[in-house]
């Protein structure tokens, strides 16, 4: 009797998703009449648009389209040499002098027209990156515009900060930023330098420049004194010369690990302080007794969200042996119904694979996969035929030592284990040069705070995942870099303690 | 002129003396009647995984005193030393991480009483290595102080550190401080056991494991502190201490895969360049503590422990804190 109960409840549990009805979206595309932007934009420095000293510029592209959107400029040293100059003028002059209440108002007036502008930096966001606009509207912009509200709040209360300590400003510091989250990476960047009295000379990602010019934008609206934040665009060259750069104090990167490699060298023999936020390969942990449907809800949104182009996506995805047949099973049902499309519909689920160039790593570690001998599976749904666009994958069969299960793809690939006890998933979950973040599942408690205290990673999310906040300290173990962005331990990077 | 003509007046002066010296001191080891009891020499040895060997090496090296005294002959110990030593205390860390906080208080603690102990006889092997009684007595005392002073702090700074953070979605999150994990520790090169204690002691109060390089020419009391802490009830590897040279070892400290922060004390930009670069490798956290002063206030703070802390944040959902919508 119990047994056929059993089999009845399983069985109740395992009836496919029926998706081949008749229902479908009609496309509901967001309008780009909301956002203007220049044919060309030229470098940001000392609180005027500056062009460039070498004449040149490079197209920003719209990767859903592959259409030219803007020209930016080429930065090269001469350009890095004004604005840390601007900087640091600046920061001699007016902002090291200024009052920190009043410091701190010139952040919340910046958070202010973030929000005042957000449908625009939505919608050039979704334009520049690819990401969907419901990702844009929802997460980054709003994001980006709390995370400067609550710093701003920090600048007359440092003292409070740390213990025993008062905090000094280091000076200028140098910013580079990836091209993922391009606008939301900018403020994780400029306000906690701003609020603890550092000036900024900050570098988006060449293929993603033009919400953090649109910053620019507000911040000469928001009349900060000139040269506080400097905005300069160009590609690695433009951010080796801040990182050599003499006159820069500190370099603040997030961006791949080898890069943030090569900045640890460069700056070995100066006294420059450096906080690096790097690559990441996250384990994200299914046990048999998880709610597995929001589990699987978690895990999808742990790959999938933003394409997979984020440093803490759950790309390792290691599921209790009891239970892995279903999960993969909903997975594979569920990576069915998400909408691959054009980013400005408001109903893609995926939109553009960030360049060219991330698209060719993304299709070389799937044949890898393939070569490695694991089983590749991947969503019907058809792609555009413009633009940079891969279908959700994942891969089954994977072993720890595949390099898709150690290396980081940066996009919407997910290799599935599988493991029996907590013991086995603990060593294989930590097994990886990475540690910035990791995800458990379980509804038992314990069982939780065994998992969250032996990963080694730096943001553990349970019976969550991908989830930020401007008051949550994000950052790394191991080699996805060191230093905190985020929360109170976000302050210590931009300050030396004095007693 | 006539100054370097008294400078060489002065050193012919002095040397006449410690020939005179050295005379009266054999003369008296002859004198001695033969039924004295002999003297049980100390061999130093090194400390690695909670046991003394020597170096795998079989090399020796014999630091000198400013009196010409040869301290011991020392091991030298090799890179392959360090490797091993890096195999117990990464063996070490989940023991000694997992621990209670509070049993790390008592064993740091058990570490001052042990040193309070043998306090003459770290007394003497300063006075050995150059110290005047006054200045050994205070060094071994601040170092015991220092001990305590971390004692107390193991089950105290996370609470200082820690932080449930306010986020505006219903979840539950927390950010606390966890160790590194190894770090390769090249010890002050002067003050030889204060400074080693200042340096250590933050590093496996916070549950680090470490490797310490003790100074070169300084070494015996390295040596005998890892006798103090081996009576103390520390697990094997938390500390392992090895002696030799800088020079040679410092690149391979820097370098290794398995070792995750490492801390150099001396004030040479081209070695802190090195360091720097060579842990760029696996981004091992690096500290310099170059130009410390490990007597004043300044050479303790729970900030140096934090100095090999990582910090965590966890999150979890809330379900339906005031109808502010919860669940996954």
């Amino acid at each position: 009797m119990a047994l056929t109960k059993k089999k009845k409840a399983a069985r109740s549990n395992t009836i496919k998703l029926k998706f081949d009805t008749s229902w479908s979206y009609d496309p509901a595309p967001e309008s780009k009449s909301a956002a203007s932007i220049k044919p060309k934009y030229d470098h940001f420095i000392n609180g005027s648009w500056v062009k460039p000293a070498g004449g040149k510029y490079f197209a920003s592209i719209n990767p859903a389209n592959e259409e030219k959107l803007s020209e930016v400029a080429e930065g090269n040293e001469a350009d890095v040499n004004k604005a840390v100059s601007a900087a640091r003028n600046s920061y001699e002059k007016t902002w090291k002098k200024m009052p920190a209440k009043e410091r701190a108002k010139y952040i919340f007036r910046i958070a202010r027209m973030v929000q005042e502008k957000a449908r625009e930096l939505a919608i050039i966001e979704t334009l520049d990156g690819g990401k969907p606009i419901r990702e844009s509207r929802d997460f980054d912009v709003p994001t980006a515009a709390n995370h400067f509200f609550y710093y701003a709040g920090w600048a007359d209360k440092l003292e409070y900060a740390f213990p025993n300590r008062n905090t000094a400003a280091l000076g200028v510091a140098g910013q580079i930023i990836p091209w993922n989250f391009p606008l939301l990476m900018a403020a994780w960047k400029i306000a906690p330098a701003l609020a603890t009295g550092n000036t900024v000379v900050l570098k988006p990602a060449e293929t993603t420049p033009l919400t953090a010019l649109k910053l620019a934008e507000i911040i000469q609206e928001s009349d900060l004194p000139p040269g506080v934040v400097n905005i300069i665009t160009g590609a690695g060259a433009t951010g080796a010369a801040m990182v050599n750069h003499p006159d820069i104090n500190k370099i603040a990167f997030t961006g791949s690990t080898d890069v943030g490699k090569l900045i640890q060298r460069a700056v070995a023999g100066t006294q420059k302080r450096v906080t690096l936020e790097l690559g990441g390969k996250a384990a994200n942990i299914i046990f048999e007794d998880a709610p597995l449907d929001q589990a699987v809800e978690g895990v999808i949104n742990g790959i999938y969200f933003n394409q997979g182009h984020v440093c803490c996506a759950g790309s390792r995805l290691y599921v209790q042996e009891s239970v892995a047949k279903q999960v993969i099973r909903k997975l594979k049902d569920r990576m069915e119904t998400l909408i691959v499309g054009d980013p400005l519909d408001k109903n893609t689920d995926i939109g553009a694979i960030n360049s060219r160039q991330q698209l060719d790593t993304i299709q070389r570690y799937i044949k890898i996969g393939k070569q490695e001998g694991a089983e590749m599976y991947e969503s019907s749904c058809r792609l555009p035929g413009k633009g940079f666009f891969c279908r959700p994958t994942l891969f089954t069969n994977v072993a720890q030592s595949n390099r898709i299960a150690q290396e980081e793809i940066f996009g919407p690939v997910l290799s599935v284990l599988t493991f029996r006890t907590d013991d086995e998933v603990i060593e294989k979950a930590n097994n990886s040069p990475y540690g910035l973040s990791a995800g458990v599942w379980t509804d038992k408690g314990s069982k939780i705070f065994n998992l969250t205290k032996r990963m080694r990673a730096g943001v553990v999310w349970a019976n969550t995942f991908n989830k930020f906040d401007p008051s949550s300290p994000f950052g790394g173990y191991k080699e996805s870099g060191f230093g905190r962005e985020g929360g109170l331990h976000g302050l210590l990077p931009y300050v030396n303690l004095i007693s | 002129m006539s100054l370097r003509r008294e400078e060489s007046t002065l050193r012919k002066l002095r040397d006449l003396l410690f020939s005179a010296v050295k005379k009266i001191r054999m003369e008296k080891t002859i004198k001695k009647p033969v039924t004295t009891r002999l003297e049980v020499l100390k061999t130093y040895k090194i400390y690695i995984g909670g046991q003394f060997p020597r170096t795998e090496s079989g090399r020796y090296y014999i630091p000198v005193n400013a009196a010409g005294d040869k301290l011991a002959n020392v091991c030298l110990c090799s890179r392959k030393d360090f490797r091993d030593a890096v195999v117990s205390a990464r063996g070490a860390f989940s023991g000694w991480s997992g621990r209670a906080a509070f049993n790390r208080s008592q064993i740091l603690y058990r570490m001052a009483e042990m040193l309070e102990g043998r306090k003459a006889q770290f007394i003497e092997e300063l006075i050995r290595q150059d110290s005047t009684k006054a200045k050994a007595e205070k060094e071994v005392n601040l170092a015991i102080d220092r001990l305590i002073y971390y004692a107390g702090w193991c089950d105290k700074f996370q609470q200082l550190f820690s932080a449930v953070n306010p986020v505006a979605s219903s979840h539950f999150n927390f950010s606390v401080p966890e160790p590194t994990g190894v770090v390769a520790i090249i010890a002050p090169q002067q003050d030889s056991l204060l400074g080693l204690v200042s340096v250590m002691a933050p590093v496996i109060a916070g549950g680090n494991t470490c490797i310490i390089l003790a100074s070169e020419t300084k070494p015996l009391c390295a040596v005998t502190l890892a006798e103090v802490l081996h009576s103390s009830d520390l697990p094997g590897g938390v500390v392992n201490i090895l002696t030799g040279k800088p020079a040679e070892l410092q690149s391979w400290m820097a370098d290794h895969m398995d070792v995750n922060a490492t801390i150099y004390c001396e004030n040479n930009s081209e070695v802190q360049q090195l360091i720097r670069q060579k842990s760029a490798q696996n981004l091992k956290r690096v500290f310099f503590y170059a130009g410390k002063n490990w007597e004043s206030p300044e050479g303790q703070s729970p900030y140096l422990i934090m100095d090999t802390q990582e910090i965590k944040t966890t999150w979890h959902p809330v379900e339906n804190i005031a109808g502010a919508g919860g669940g996954y």
